[in-house]
């Protein structure tokens, strides 16, 4: 699996990602597939539903929004790909608790941030039988 | 007879079909006919107990079945049904790990 974000997406990404900062920031990514490979069209930002005093280290993201995003996918003829997030201060890789919530499918794009920097992004996929993350390549250009 | 729409990262089990006919008189024996029809849905939409999993949110025309009868809600055969996923992650298990590390 692979996932191909455009620079100027991959810049909206990181900027929604830094406003949030010190908290964890999300949102969706909306793209075409082409067998193993996703290219990602638009990003949709969302507000991190967390509780203020949980959302440094956790987000979520609202039923309705979910709902929402799917409609705006399905409107520009594309489909829901996956979510981004960030984990400040904190290296790329997903927590137990992102692989709780995972879904099968989706691409997991996940951007550290520090002191309000980004540092560094991955993509990971959820294996079949939910027990492990897959990096995917991560193709900006 | 109902009907049950499938979020997108689930349909990769259902052959790409968005909406799937169920039988049953209640959401649990929908989901049970639905996991029966497409047998690997099941890992993902129950856990290892057989509850539905956290991000597991099933409406019937429109209402969260928590606010219902959670599973025993009752359908009938135009009832329309929706698996809705809460999206949510990030560190948190992580911080506690770290902490038990440190202790």
């Amino acid at each position: 699996m692979a996932l191909y974000l455009p620079e100027d997406i991959y810049k909206q990404v990181t900027g929604n990602l830094i406003d949030a900062y010190p908290n964890e920031g999300a949102g969706f990514l909306i793209g075409k597939v082409r067998d193993e490979q996703r290219d990602v069209c638009m990003i949709l930002a969302l507000h991190n539903e967390s509780e203020t005093n949980e959302a440094r280290n956790r987000y979520k993201i609202k039923a309705n929004a979910y709902v929402e995003a799917e409609s705006t996918a399905e409107k520009h003829d594309l489909d829901l790909i996956g979510v981004f997030h960030s984990h400040p201060d904190h290296p790329a890789k997903p927590s137990e608790y992102d692989r709780e919530f995972a879904l099968p499918w989706w691409s997991y794009l996940i951007v550290s941030v520090y002191k309000n920097k980004v540092d560094h992004a991955t993509s990971w996929v959820l294996s079949d039988n939910r027990d492990h993350f897959i990096e995917e390549l991560l193709n900006i250009e | 007879m109902a009907t049950i729409q499938i979020p997108t990262p689930l349909r990769t089990y259902t052959n790409g079909e968005t909406e799937i006919t169920i039988k049953g008189n209640t959401v649990g024996e929908a989901l049970h006919d639905l996991t029966t029809q497409h047998v690997a849905l099941k890992q993902h939409l129950y856990n290892e107990d057989g509850k539905l999993r956290a991000f597991v949110n099933i409406f019937v025309d429109g209402d969260d079945v928590r606010h219902l009868n959670g599973e025993s809600t009752a359908i009938n055969a135009d009832s329309s049904l929706r698996i809705v996923p809460s999206v949510a992650g990030g560190l948190v298990y992580q911080h506690t790990i770290n902490m038990r590390k440190s202790q």
